[in-house]
């Protein structure tokens, strides 16, 4: 079992790979210009891909989405959000020095200076810890807010220069997926294939040093590394979705399709593999109505893309998901109801010294101070689920409807009896309490609860509390018991 | 390369003192721990309890002396020093499963770039097995009740088939069928010759459970055989206030140092 897993695993890892490599190949083409046309055109161009642009657009907004959401995963089970979105916006006045060294948009120039600018504002922020007592989050957005507004200056100064090609500059900080170039492309293909590589070889540091780096660190794992070099890949990485996504929104494609993984998947390689997809799929989605709508932002598209699978995630997850959450929070209320109307069914027969072997409607109805139509209903609902059979008007228990209902008188009983007898609490006053807690006793508490209690016979109300043989047996019929 | 027997004693500790920002929490600590020795450290809060085994473990900066394993440095021998950190150290919604975990223990014998084979999942099961948690192997960690998640932890410094264990509490807000789990466990491990050094909270059960006790409180009150060091006279010594003065002395030192207002 664990072998097929783990054979899976590396497959995928492959697959994802081999993906990264086609798509670095796939941009040896050259750059042509996108034609005005109608929307309709703009998507037949689309889906024949014929459009160099536009396969520039599709493959890079593949590499990014598949960067952004693996080390993503990472930035969020790590608890470092924050610091995703300070090392983007960190990143800006390395962009515009990388531009002013050459006065051209030189993509390798401009990760260069981006990366020393985001490992200068993350060391910064690490300094700002370390020598006052300002603490992280604080330290983070002084470092952020003030990087990034180097960055604007610096950017509005060069719009400003009378030389130099000044084009597509401006995709810095909205994302424009259509500014990407051919060399931005292998740029991206490089990045993306040496953080996957990454990712593969030193899985199993990365999981131990993001789960317990104490104790990883002690077992001999270079656990400061791992951080640098996980540090030094995610700069890389947020650099060549800056283009494409832009400096205020590429932290959310970091962090959003890995939150949605998170919220699907219990295991980190299938998390990091949901996020990978997600960001994939976020990217491509903001690509396409960023070409069919012509000039439209192509990051807020991208990150809506994310936004929208993340709340698919969240409403319609498995487990954690609300609606899930809801249904089975639905189907606890249900059997509630059905225990309640077995109690009450219970409770007729009882007064009636068990004399008659089933219950009629009217019985029920009365004891649940309902109408004839409620009782009628509830009883179907106790026939549909096997409890309980309806013959003309009168209820009959099924073995295992008896049992139940004993079952759950029988906890009501002792619990009133618990919390008078050990908590001290006035015998009129745990009623309400006992009617939560009777569906929710388990049979190893209840065992404790009888041996604390002494195996009592009678709850605070001088009501019998039935035991082990009531349950599997049936009460003793005693006449004259009943009608107190 | 290491005998699995060795002459060489399993914990020196050498005027070690340790600061937090400056403000002294151990110091000058001398210790020697004897081979196949069950070590409690009892101490009041704030006695650097936690923060002595971290030194040990090279989690903390030190400020002066030395410790030394097996007669080297940590750094030569991290496979011979197994770990129980405190549970709240990590995230139990971290997205693993129990078998995740005590693999873990497993990596620092596997070195870089090796993968785990079939031998050392092996291991883990039986260590899964040593602390009843076998039939939880596929849960995901956070549906652990805190006995649970405790013995966890135990199952992957187990998996570490260490020679020298630092535990942190691994006693604190367990039930007490894990307690007694945990106990048989550190015996057995005690009978197979190995070091255990075990921070625990607890006085009345201290004293049945360690063979030795170490009675700290910013420095080394007494060390040496539990019927011979758990004396009214050594506990008054550690719990109560002769080290006020010492203490104070601390912050005003950490203030200066630091350059900060003496604060209070």
């Amino acid at each position: 079992m664990k072998t097929v897993r783990q054979q899976v695993l590396r497959r995928s890892l492959l697959g994802i790979i081999g993906f990264a490599l086609t798509a670095s190949l796939a941009s040896a083409a050259s750059v042509s210009e996108v034609a005005p046309t109608e929307w309709t055109d703009q998507l037949g161009r689309f889906f024949s891909f014929r459009d160099p642009s536009l396969r520039y657009a599709l493959v890079g907004s593949i590499l990014l989405g598949l960067s952004c959401g693996l080390l993503g995963s990472f930035i969020v089970v790590r608890r470092m959000a924050l610091v995703g979105d300070a090392l983007s916006h960190a990143v800006l006045p390395g962009v515009a020095l990388g531009f002013l060294w050459n006065m051209t948009k030189d993509p390798v120039a401009i990760f260069i200076g981006a990366i020393i600018a985001g490992l200068a504002g993350t060391s910064m922020v690490s300094a700002l810890i370390k020598t006052t007592r300002l603490k992280a989050d604080t330290a983070l957005g002084l470092v952020l807010a003030s990087f990034f507004a180097v960055g604007m200056c610096l950017l509005s100064m060069i719009q400003n220069l009378p030389t130099g090609n000044k084009s597509g500059l401006n995709a810095f900080l909205f994302g424009q997926v259509a500014a990407l170039g051919a060399d931005d492309i292998q740029l991206m293909g490089i990045v993306t294939g040496i953080a996957v590589l990454l990712v593969v070889l030193f899985y199993k540091e990365l999981l131990t040093t993001s789960f317990d780096a104490g104790f990883a660190r002690v077992s001999g794992i270079p656990a400061e590394w791992v951080h640098h070099g996980l540090m030094l890949v995610l700069a890389a990485a947020i650099v060549i979705a800056l283009q494409a996504v832009g400096v205020v929104l590429v932290s959310a494609m970091l962090i959003t399709p890995a939150a949605a993984a998170y919220l699907l998947t219990d295991r980190l390689h299938r998390m990091l593999m949901l996020a990978s997809i997600f960001g994939v799929l976020a990217g491509v989605t903001g690509a396409f109505f960023s070409f069919v709508g012509r000039g439209l932002p192509t990051g807020p598209l991208m990150v809506i893309g994310a936004s929208i699978v993340f709340a698919a995630a969240y409403f319609f997850g498995p487990r954690h998901g609300v609606l899930a959450r809801w249904w089975r929070q639905r189907q606890s209320a249900s059997r509630t109801e059905r225990e309640n109307t077995l109690k009450a069914l219970y409770h007729v027969w009882e007064n009636d010294g068990y004399r008659d072997v089933g219950v009629t409607l009217r019985g029920l109805a009365e004891r649940r101070r309902e109408t004839l139509d409620e009782a009628l209903r509830r009883s179907e609902e106790l026939q549909h689920h096997g409890l309980a059979t309806i013959n003309r008007d009168t209820v009959y228990f099924t073995p295992e409807g008896r049992q139940r209902a004993t079952e759950i008188v029988r906890n009501h009983r002792l619990w009133e009896l618990y919390l008078t007898n050990t908590a001290n609490i006035a015998p009129d006053h745990v009623h309400e309490d006992a009617e939560k807690i009777e569906h929710i006793l388990g049979e190893s508490v209840v065992r404790e609860l009888e041996r604390r209690l002494n195996y009592a016979t009678e709850d605070p109300h001088g009501k019998p509390i039935p035991g082990p043989r009531d349950i599997h047996v049936g009460p003793v019929v005693e006449l004259g018991r009943g009608d107190k | 390369m290491n005998a699995p027997i060795d002459t060489a004693i399993p914990l020196e500790i050498h005027d070690l003192t340790v600061a937090y920002h400056k403000k002294p929490v151990l110091w000058g600590v001398d210790l020697e721990v004897p081979a196949g020795q069950l070590v409690g450290i009892i101490g009041p809060n704030g006695a650097g309890k936690s923060t002595l085994i971290k030194a040990c473990m090279g989690l903390l900066p030190r400020q002066s002396g030395w410790v030394k394993v097996f007669g080297q440095s940590l750094s030569d021998v991290p496979t011979r020093v197994g770990y129980v950190p405190q549970r709240e150290s990590v995230d139990w919604d971290f997205p693993v499963n129990v078998m995740d975990v005590v693999l873990m223990g497993r990596y620092g014998r596997l070195g870089l770039l090796r993968r785990l084979g079939k031998a050392d999942r092996e291991v883990a099961r039986e260590c899964l097995e040593r602390v009843k948690m076998l039939p939880y192997a596929n849960r995901q960690i956070s549906n652990l009740s805190g006995g649970q998640q405790q013995r966890i932890f135990l199952a992957r410094a187990l998996a570490q088939q260490a020679d020298l264990y630092f535990m942190d509490e691994p006693f604190a807000g367990v039930d007490a069928a894990t307690e007694t789990a945990i106990v048989e466990v550190l015996g057995e491990l005690r009978d197979q010759g190995k070091t255990l050094i075990v921070v625990h909270h607890d006085l009345p059960t201290a004293r049945s459970y360690f063979d030795s006790l170490l009675l700290l409180n910013m420095n080394v009150v007494a060390f040496g055989p539990t019927e011979q060091v758990f004396t009214s006279e050594n506990l008054q010594k550690t719990y109560g206030g002769r080290l006020t003065i010492l203490s104070e002395v601390a912050s005003t030192l950490g203030a200066e140092a630091s350059g900060a207002p003496g604060r209070r």
